[in-house]
């Protein structure tokens, strides 16, 4: 069954034992389709139980396995020990407070993405009994990548702006925000805009585009913020030549 | 266990102000990028010179085209060139991601918008030189 | 111990438990929830269900139709009032759905878009390209969002139902961030915790698949109900497990053994289709459990492809152009070739039947209410049942909302009844004696067990001997087999002793869960002594309506097996006929 032996080296750290974290070394014998979440998990059966970790679809749409694997941010999942050789550094998600070996505090995250109104508020109220709302195919493809996010926090783990300036609502929370926007039966960019066109929100974004580089669904979500960007600016144009448009 | 008392100690890993560009080539890349902005604003300073000299007179602005044909002056110059390109290239290619054109189901090719950037730049070129009596 | 009080605490926040909070949430602002899950809302499994959700839309379509599917799909285990309900909220809740913004594919009118679904004789799968689930969990989880009364406890393992003077009025949960117990009480419990997979060595469910509310309700004395009908999705990737939507067969996929053979046509399926213009309910068009079963006669007889995982069958999807693969099954393209290394637009896909959902659980009646008052069970871990002895595609995302949304009803309702106000000193000394029980466990020494050898254990004689087929004797030691596990559970010593983040202990737990419910599946289906649906006896081949025709219930005994009784079902419009998928039939 051992088709190749690999090193792992994992950042460890348990609050009640641990001063600070320390890296770990474990050899572990895989099979050559393994990703990087099957080397974990038999860690924990064979090698090690106590090491700690989130994991569940194994198919790269839970969002739950974002982890820095040789200093990049990846899903374990996803992340295929043939593309690898030697050492496979695994450290928890950059920019997140380590709780416990390779699991982080993601509060900040869970707040902002609410903070945003990331749901649907109709521009016209419709009764159930009156059936969907109308939207064509092109209509759908408008915002349709933006429905792809995870919640997986890799742009976050890569975002420069948010690793120094820790109040930037972030990537997935706004493009999250932009995908209700651009969304033909959402009336509600409006509220969106207080939080999102804002110094903590789009504004903090310098554009380093490593979010999109990372993310493991394609979202795009630099695209997203740089598109929030633009109309925010056309907004205050108009606000400010044209106030009696509504917005 | 003392359970009222929790034993939770979250661990944050600072990141290095200055030098955390160091860390990625990507990183490294985007820092190159925003860079270009020095080089940019020190050419932008160099044009207001042109212009102050060239209202000092005839002899004050002639004395600048010795300056900008002397080594020194040639070097300044490719640099500045090198490093507007560089800006200039790599702003021009992330424009389809701040400017997506729908049509249909479909999606405008990113390079159509990047390409019509270039030919908006090289025709915006072409009518500067002829206001400049080049042709 | 810390308690935190509120009106109905609801365990579980995937497509069911979210449904079920914005219920309450919209019907009744004034009450507080507690929305309990042991992972982050977006992490639950219903993100992982690709197909879509059936719901009547059509105008050639009706009620009656989808109704008769179910049952016929069923094999006449389903309680037909329940499935008249099913049906008739269905079209509701999924426009309730879109109305939060839900971005199903859509008709070149902007209508919603359906689809063809295995068993089904219409189009009425509502779909959302191949992520489906993903795109449902996500819509309700952002749309609870916009509910101050929704509170959160986020990765939150419950331990125990509080039961006292015959009522369910809390539970009890670890925190996991911090290892402490916190004693939730509340007026009405519903359990939205998903099912049991991960108790099968080849499974599509995702690691937190463990059957923990199932087990929960079990030991508080609410019966499990059908755990012997365990559903084996026909296209599973070998390497992993995980799902091969059937959607790929409604495009107009087609599954081939080693020789090229579309073989479903000699298992009563065929005759063969022309490729790429599937006919509804018949070839791979047909109900999970008869293409699975085809495998395993196909495999017995070594047709199937040998991979290094295993026998396969060949899912082709070539004829249906990349244009079609990339904007109907983008996500089932991504994953063949990442995990298979085969691109489906120029290869067939390596595919085998793997464990995937579970027909039985806790058992409830048409207002998703338990026999214990005050509790409440929806989705997978309940068993009302829908499915009967075998679920068609695309119901059981409906199920969610439809008795998510009823459950919440219920619950509402009785505590509008004005229960009489619960016993404080009771409900405590209660929490504190589970409180006391995970405890011991940190408590142990010198254990001879490990979670990961028995664990193996019990995936092993599962797989052996509750498959597709099963025999008395294979069923019979299994049954022994797990009552041992669950002797020498006891004897099980926790490697990491310490409270933050604990997933040393979390593992215990969750085979605990498992041990539990996989007992329930194997006593039941050895006293099952038919062949019905999903569970295929080699030793009774016949369906027995005589006999069987009744819900299995599994009372929990302790330490004990299960007390096994029946329920009959519920028969109203839909006599048991025969299940013919063949397409000589219309």
């Amino acid at each position: 069954m051992s088709e190749r032996v690999v090193e792992l080296e994992v950042l460890r750290y348990n609050p009640e034992t641990d001063e600070a974290p320390h890296f770990q070394r474990y050899s572990v014998p895989c099979r050559e389709e393994w990703v990087v979440l099957d080397a974990l998990n038999h860690v924990k059966e064979a090698l090690d139980p106590t090491l700690s970790y989130r994991w569940s679809c194994h198919m790269a749409v839970c969002g739950s396995c974002g982890m820095m694997i040789n200093g990049e941010p990846k899903l374990a999942c996803k992340s295929f020990l043939r593309d690898y050789r030697g050492v496979i550094r695994v450290e928890p998600l950059a920019h997140f407070p380590i709780e416990r070996d390779l699991v982080t505090v993601i509060d900040d995250f869970v707040a902002k993405l609410a903070r945003v109104k990331p749901y649907l508020i109709p521009k016209e109220v419709k009764p159930l009994e009156a059936g969907e709302y109308r939207q064509t195919p092109a209509e759908l493809q408008r915002y349709k990548q933006f429905t792809l996010c995870i919640n997986c926090m890799l742009c976050y783990a890569a975002c420069p702006e948010y690793g120094l300036i820790p109040k930037f609502i972030g990537p997935a929370a706004i493009s999250l925000a932009h995908r209700y926007n651009q969304d033909s039966r959402d009336g509600g960019r409006g509220e969106r805009q207080e939080e999102i066109a804002s110094a903590e929100g789009v504004w903090e974004c310098s554009f380093t585009g490593a979010c999109s580089e990372v993310c493991p669904e394609h979202v795009d979500p630099a695209a997203a913020l740089q598109q929030v960007k633009i109309k925010s600016t056309i907004d205050w144009y108009l606000e400010h030549t044209m106030p009696w448009l509504n917005k | 266990m003392a359970e009222q008392v929790t034993t939770r100690r979250p661990y944050v890993r600072e990141v290095p102000k200055t030098h955390w560009f160091l860390r990625q080539p990507r990183y490294l890349r985007y820092m190159a990028r925003e860079v270009t902005c020095v080089f940019i604003g020190a050419y932008a300073v160099f044009m207001l010179v042109a212009i102050a000299r060239l209202a000092e007179g005839r002899e004050a602005y002639d004395e600048f085209l010795r300056e900008l044909a002397s080594p020194a002056g040639i070097a300044f110059q490719l640099v500045i060139l090198v490093f507007a390109l560089y800006h200039t290239i790599s702003w021009f290619n992330v424009t389809p991601k701040a400017m997506p054109v729908q049509l249909g189901e479909s999606f405008v090719p990113g390079w159509i918008i990047v390409a019509a950037h270039y030919a908006g730049w090289i025709a915006v070129s072409i009518i500067i030189l002829a206001l400049a009596g080049a042709f | 111990m810390e308690t935190i009080t509120a009106d109905v605490a609801i365990l579980g926040a995937g497509g069911a438990g979210l449904r079920a909070a914005i219920a309450l949430a919209e019907s009744a602002p004034a009450l507080r929830i507690a929305l309990i899950s042991k992972v982050y809302p977006m992490r639950s499994h219903t993100c992982a269900a690709e197909g879509g959700a059936a719901g009547v839309i059509k105008a050639d379509d009706s009620l009656e139709q989808h109704f008769n599917d179910t049952v016929g799909g069923g094999d006449w285990l389903c309680d037909q009032d329940a499935v008249d309900y099913l049906v008739q909220e269905a079209p509701r809740e999924l426009i309730q759905l879109e109305h939060w913004g839900c971005p199903w594919s859509r008709e070149p009118d902007g209508s919603v878009a359906v689809r063809p679904f295995g068993g089904m004789k219409k189009q009425r799968t509502w779909f959302a390209a191949d992520k489906s689930g993903f795109h449902i969990l996500h819509t309700l989880f952002q749309t609870s969002l916009q509910y101050p009364s929704i509170q959160r406890f986020d990765e939150y393992y419950a331990t125990e139902l509080l039961v006292d003077d015959g009522r369910c009025q809390g539970l009890t949960a670890i925190e996991m961030r911090s290892g402490q117990m916190r004693h939730f009480r509340s007026r009405a419990v519903i359990i939205a915790g998903g099912g049991a997979g991960r108790m099968f060595p080849f499974t599509t469910n995702g690691a937190i698949k463990t059957g923990d509310g199932m087990a929960l309700a079990y030991r508080a004395g609410v019966p499990l109900k059908d755990m012997e009908f365990v559903q084996y999705h026909p296209t599973g990737l070998p390497s992993t497990g995980t799902l091969l939507t059937e959607a790929c067969r409604g495009e107009g996929g087609v599954l081939l053994n080693r020789n090229g053979r579309r073989f479903l046509q000699d298992y009563g399926m065929g005759p063969e289709t022309p490729l790429g213009k599937p006919v509804l309910k018949t070839m791979e068009l047909g109900p999970r459990d008869r293409v699975s079963q085809a495998f395993w006669h196909e495999q017995q007889k070594g047709n199937m492809v040998a991979t290094q995982w295993g026998d396969a069958m060949l899912l082709d999807m070539r004829h249906l152009g990349e244009k079609t693969i990339n904007e109907r099954l983008p996500l089932v393209r991504d994953m063949s070739i990442s995990y298979m290394g085969v691109d489906p637009v120029t290869d067939p896909v390596p595919v085998r039947p793997v464990v995937h959902y579970m027909m039985g659980g806790i058992h409830t009646d048409i207002r998703a209410a338990t026999p214990l008052a005050g509790l409440y069970a929806a989705g997978e871990c309940a068993c009302v049942s829908i499915n009967g002895a075998n679920r068609l595609g695309s119901n059981s995302l409906t199920e969610l909302l439809v008795f998510g949304r009823r459950a919440a009803i219920s619950a509402a309702e009785h505590l509008a009844s004005g229960a009489r106000p619960g016993n404080d000193a009771a409900l405590e000394a209660r929490a504190v004696e589970a409180q006391a029980r995970v405890r011991e466990l940190f408590q142990r020494t010198g254990g001879k067990e490990t979670i990961a050898g028995l664990r193996k254990e019990m995936m092993h004689t599962l797989e052996q001997n509750a498959g597709i087929y099963r025999s008395g004797e294979g069923l019979a030691e299994a049954c022994a087999k797990l009552a041992d596990l669950r002797r020498r559970y006891a004897a099980i010593e926790l490697h990491d002793k310490t409270n933050v983040y604990n997933t040393d202990l979390l593992q215990a737990l969750e085979l605990g869960s498992m041990l539990d419910c996989a007992e329930a599946v194997t006593v039941s289906a050895l006293e099952r002594r038919e062949s019905r649906g999903a569970h295929q006896r080699l030793d009774f081949v016949e369906r027995d309506d005589q006999g069987y025709l009744k819900h299995t219930l599994a009372h929990y005994q302790g330490s004990a097996a299960p007390r096994i009784d029946y329920l009959d079902v519920v028969i109203t419009k839909s006599q048991p006929g025969v299940r013919d998928y063949s397409g000589d039939h219309p």
